[in-house]
Order: structure tokens, then sequence, then C-alpha cells
């Protein structure tokens, strides 16, 4: 236990300006996954895959001379095919059977990918920079690396524009129409396989935005994909399906919580930290269901 | 029911031709000694899983073209099986019994990482089957009493202390403060212990102890508070992800202190994938192509290096070089033995004694080599932003000056 953290308030507010511009990064990966679960009630493990393989994207782009900022166009676009392809070969024979199925399908999913990036790219861990240098705040008590404040300027641009499709596009108001009933979507005329296709295709082009910003600020590698999955599961069950100002809340305090934790428990239990509260928060889920059965009763 | 016939004398024909070449991979055959080794050729280890059997190839080709081994009067060859251990220490087991029950290999080479080599050396130890081994560094291999079990390199307890005596000496022999974050793997924690003694030893103090998780990918925490506390060493150590984050976020925040000192900058391509941020660092390394040990088979650091790059198109780390090494020791010892017994082979490889370019070798009762210090080499970028390692500690070694204190970031 190590309380420095509250023994220098700089150290405080670097913590939560750590947190909440990392949780906006990870708002934008669980928003991806609040839209497939809500739409076709599939929990996708591979999601922190989807993740990385956008960021080896990004860091392609980087070897060959390109920014590696431009990964953040370049990597949803080819993202959303790798989607759809998926959704062909995978995702559509199990998208109507059981939970515990499309679990297994995407785990299985999930550890094909890493393999294959490992095999594909290499072992190593590796990294994009973008040289866009330091925010020095608070007569240079806490500093932001600008990559970091840039992921979360794109973020949230990309989360406003998808809202803005989803409200206003004709395909938006069909996936929105099939996550509230897709017997009935089915019905009126839409065509819902396209829908689940086109939802999984943009769940996965948003994690590639998100895999090409880390790949500018962190470091990527094969096998890095799951803390990923766990902390937007985790977003999701807090903030519930089809919510995102919940979603963007909930990301942003798992970012400053998991900061928080770094600096009190010790880096070893940051993501142990968020396991924790998993637990905790579907212990607590279960507590207040179970109340309001009471009073049902 | 033709058919099934066929079927099944096609397969009773290829159990006989597997249970025949079973037979004739076993151990020496004709002019042929086999070694076996079970390296990481996938997963997580892979690429310096590669580096290790790229190091092995080089040394058996080497030794085969300049007249082999010479036991009893008789010339033999190197030979290798190689079995992909998947960076799993269970498959790595389970290899390992493969290579001596099945295959009947009498002699081994380590597989890359201490995790591994941990996993292998009871069963080594339990066939009597001598290993020599490259790339396991850990302490604790070598607290076990292994009879079988010999590592041409050093042990991780060493590879960092040398960098805090570097720091008091540099304080005019006046103790330290010392900031550490180190992974929770077995290598990282003996590198941890090491610098532990050191500090004590110095009288040196520790102002930051941090763990970092094996996911590791954010250490800004840990900088944050270094910020704050302002030692004069930090060491981190956590594989070729520590390096790479360590040096990203320093330079990002800006964090200034007087000497940085890490594990595994060559294994992460520090200087290429970081450039002009990643100078002043401070790396140990078991191995410089600049060190002047010298060998009749690859002459010296300079010429392996260039050899290697030669052959394999990128420059030999230290995983490379040592586990070339590891085949000299084998030919040195098969020759003093005279014989193919494993036992005698095994005390030969005891008394073991002698010099490569990678180093000198004597290995202590526990099977770790007591005769190469470490050294230590550090990041120096010219003008241009084109970044080398020069080794700056031991003295004995050193071809650059240490450059200390690190300049701050307002001043580069």
């Amino acid at each position: 236990m190590d309380f420095m953290v509250f023994q220098y308030p700089m150290i405080s507010v670097q913590a939560c300006l750590d947190g909440v511009l990392l949780g906006i990064l990870f708002a934008l990966i669980a928003y991806g996954m609040a839209l497939q679960w809500g739409v076709m009630n599939i929990i996708n493990i591979a999601q922190g895959d989807l993740v990385i393989l956008g960021g080896y994207i990004a860091y392609f782009m980087y070897l060959y001379g390109i920014h590696p900022a431009w990964g953040v166009i370049v990597a949803p676009v080819i993202m959303y095919f790798v989607g759809i392809a998926i959704y062909k070969l995978v995702i559509n024979k199990v998208v109507d059977r059981d939970l515990f199925i499309s679990i297994l399908a995407t785990f299985g999913i999930s550890i094909l990918f890493m393999q294959l990036m490992n095999f594909a790219f290499g072992a190593d861990v590796v990294l994009a920079n973008s040289g866009y240098g330091t925010t020095m705040l608070f007569d240079s008590n806490v500093v932001l690396p600008n990559s970091k404040i840039f992921s979360a300027f794109i973020s949230i641009l990309f989360a406003v524009c998808l809202v803005i499709y989803m409200k206003k596009s004709k395909l938006g108001r069909a996936i929105r129409a099939t996550a509230q009933n897709a017997r009935a979507a089915k019905i009126l005329g839409v065509d819902t396989e396209k829908v689940y296709a086109a939802t999984f295709g943009i769940n996965a082009a948003l994690c590639g935005v998100a895999g090409a910003l880390i790949s500018i600020t962190f470091t990527i590698h094969p096998y890095m994909g799951l803390p990923y999955t766990i902390r937007s599961f985790m977003i999701v069950i807090v903030a519930g399906l089809g919510n995102l100002p919940g979603v963007a809340m909930s990301g942003m305090g798992l970012g400053v919580f998991e900061e928080f934790a770094d600096y009190i428990l010790g880096t070893e239990f940051r993501i142990g930290s968020v396991f924790l509260l998993l637990v905790l928060i579907l212990v607590y889920r279960r507590f207040k269901l179970s109340r309001k059965r009471e009073y049902l009763k | 029911m033709k058919l099934n016939k066929i079927i099944l004398s096609f397969i009773s024909a290829l159990a006989i031709l597997f249970s025949t070449s079973v037979v004739s991979l076993a151990k020496v055959v004709g002019d042929k000694i086999v070694l076996g080794a079970a390296i990481s050729l996938t997963g997580k280890y892979s690429s310096n899983g590669v580096h290790t059997q790229n190091g092995y190839n080089m040394a058996v080709d080497r030794i085969n073209s300049m007249g082999g081994v010479k036991v009893d009067g008789k010339t033999y060859k190197f030979d290798i099986i190689y079995y992909d251990d998947e960076s799993n220490p269970k498959r790595a087991a389970q290899l390992a019994e493969r290579l001596i029950s099945q295959d009947g290999v009498e002699f081994m080479l380590g597989p890359y990482s201490s995790g591994l080599t941990k996993a292998i050396a009871p069963v080594t130890e339990k066939y009597g089957v001598p290993m020599v081994e490259a790339n396991g560094a850990s302490r604790s291999l070598f607290t076990k009493g292994y009879k079988y079990l010999f590592a041409v390199l050093a042990p991780a307890n060493l590879y960092l202390d040398v960098a805090i005596d570097l720091a008091v000496e540099k304080n005019n022999g006046k103790p330290v403060t010392v900031a550490m974050a180190f992974e929770q793997d077995a290598f990282s924690q003996d590198v941890r212990l090491g610098v532990l003694d050191a500090i004590k030893r110095t009288g040196s103090k520790k102002v930051i102890d941090d763990k970092l998780p094996k996911e590791l990918n954010d250490m800004a925490a840990t900088l944050v508070k270094v910020k704050q506390m302002k030692p004069d060493v930090l060491v981190v150590s956590g594989h070729t992800k520590g390096a790479l984050t360590a040096i990203r976020q320093i330079s990002e925040m800006k964090v200034d202190v007087p000497m940085l000192a890490m594990t595994h900058c060559d294994a992460a391509k520090l200087s290429k994938q970081h450039g002009k941020n990643s100078q002043y660092a401070l790396c140990a390394s078991q191995w410089h192509k600049t060190l002047t040990y010298k060998d009749n088979f690859f002459k010296d650091g300079m010429t392996y290096d260039a050899d290697f790059t030669k052959e394999f198109g990128y420059a030999p780390p230290y995983q490379a070089a040592e586990s070339s090494a590891a085949l000299l020791v084998f030919k040195d010892a098969f020759e003093r033995a005279n014989s193919f017994d494993q036992k005698k082979v095994r005390d030969a490889l005891a008394a073991t004694n002698m010099q490569t370019f990678y180093g000198n070798i004597k290995f202590a009762e526990g099977g770790q080599n007591v005769d190469k210090p470490m050294v230590l080499f550090q990041v120096m970028c010219d003008d241009a932003g084109k970044c080398e390692n020069k080794v700056v500690a031991p003295t004995k070694w050193a071809s650059a000056k240490l450059i200390h204190p690190i300049p701050s970031w307002s001043k580069r």
C-alpha cells in the first residue's frame, strides 16, 4: 500500500487526467462491444485481438514511413472488412444460438488471431512513434503525452460520428430496430443478416481505430488482447447495453480507478483490481436484483 | 476388404519405418553426435527462440566445417534434433522426455528463457543427460543442486548490480538512492535480488520498489513517482516490453534521472525503435561484439558479428552468441572426456575452463558460469540520430566513457 498519491495533490491530478484519457479509449472499444452485444447478443472474446490487429496495421504503416496517425483512417477500413469476413465465416452460424456457443466461438477466434498474429508479425513487442511531444501543466508538475490527448480526441470524434450515423442513417435505424426486436424488424422488411454483418464490421472498425491509437500511445504484442476484452466487458456490464453516455462515463471511471489502483496497490495489481471490481459489481447487481424480487413478492 | 488390407499394411509399413528411424536418430550414430533441443519457435518467446536456434546452427556448421569433434581418434560431426516447445513450459518438459526416451538423445542443449529451462532441468537430471544451456539465467536454476546442468551465461542476479556500483562510484563513493521497477517473473525478480544485494552492500537506499505485471504496457504511475522522488538511479527490468515501455514513457513524460539502467535493450532493438529517445540508457548484456575474447572457431566478437550478419541478415543479439558458445563447450568437453559416456562427459563439462569469443567459461558447483562478468553498454547517438551501443563498464572492456549524469530533457 502506498498513499503517495494523496500526499502529493499533483499526483492525484496526474492520475485523474491519465485515467480519463485512458478511459475514453477504453470506452470506444466498449462501445463497439455494447453495440454488437445489444444487436446480436454475442459477447465477443476476440474484441481485444481485433484491437491488437488494428494496432499492427498502424505499426506497419509506420514501418513503411507513413505517419501512424493515418492508421486511424486506414485501420478501421481494413478492419471493417475483416469483421465482415469473420461474420460470414463464423459468427452467422452462431448468432441465434445461446450465449455459451457464441462465447466458445469467439474464444476460438481469439486464439486463432493470437497465433496468426504471432506467426505473421513475430512475438516482438512493437510500437509506432508519433513524435507528438508532451504537454506540461501546472508548472510542469503534470505531464500529458500529446499522443494520449490525441487518442482521447480521436476516440470522442469516432464515437460522436457513430452516434449521429446510428440516429440519421437508414442502416443505423435498421441496426437499432434489430436490436430492439430482431423478429419484428425482419417482418417489417429489415434484412437482419445484412444488419448483423454491418454491426460486426462496425465493431471491428472501432477496434481498428482503438488499436491504431494504442500502438501510438502504448505498445502492442500478439498476446496483449485479453486485458482489452476484459475491460470492455466490464464497462459494458456497468453501463448496460445501448447506453452510450453510460459507456463513456464508466469507461472514464474505470480508467481513473485503474490509475489509482496502480498508485495505491502497485502496478502489479492494476489488471487484478479490474477483475476484482468486476466481481464486486456482479455481486452488487445480483444483490440489487434479489432485493427487487423481494419487493415484488 | 482388399482396401482394408492395403491400408493396414501401409500403416504397419509406416510404423516399422518410424521405429527404425527412431533407432537411427539415437545419440551417437556413425560419425554424428546427435544433440536434442526444445526451442520456442512459436509463441511468445519465438523471436528469442529463433535467435537461440540460429546461434546453435551457426556453431554446428562452423565446428563441422572446421574438422568436427575428435573423440577416441575418430572425427564426429554435430547434429541437432529440434522440437518446438511453443513457449510453453509443460510442452518443453514433455519434449525433453520425448527427446531422451524416444529419440534416444544423450546430450541436450537448453531452450530459451529461465522458465523453460526450469521445466526441462528436472527431466535431464532424472535421466542423467548432460545439458549445456545458454538462455536460462535465473538464480534458482543453480541452487537446486543439479549435477547435469551447465549454463554458459552469468546468472540473473549479476545483471544490474554493476550499475549500482557504477552509480556509487560516480557519486564519489557515497551511497545513492535507487528506484526499481521489475516485472514479476523468475528472471526479473532475480535481477531485482541482485540489485537489492548491491544496494545493501553499498549502503544505498531504495526509494521505489514497483512490481510490473506480465501484461505491462503502461508504467506511467511508476514514472510519476520517480519524478517526485528524484532518485539517483532508475532500474527497470521487464523483458523487451519493459524496455520499450520505459523509454517511450520516460521520453514522453520528460522524466529526468541521472542514471537509467535496464535489461533486454538489444533484444528490444531499443535504438532502432526509439532512436534518440533511447540515448544514454545503460543496458546489461551478456556479450558485446567489441569484447576482446578469442577462440579458434569464431575468432573474436567482431568476426562473429560479421559472419552471423552475413548468414542470417541481422546483427547477433547476445542470445545468439551465448547459444553458439554452448556448442563450443560441448565440443571441448567431448574431446577432453574422449568418450561418449554421459558421466564422463558430465565430469569433463564440470572441469571446463576455456575461453570462447563469447567470454571465459568455468562452471561453479551449481552449474553457472562464474568466469564471465556482465557488461554494461550505453546507447550513444550522433547528431544524425544514428545510435550505437558502446560498452562503458567494467572499465577493462570499456570502449567509451560513461556519460553521467544523463542530460535533462530540457537540454536535449
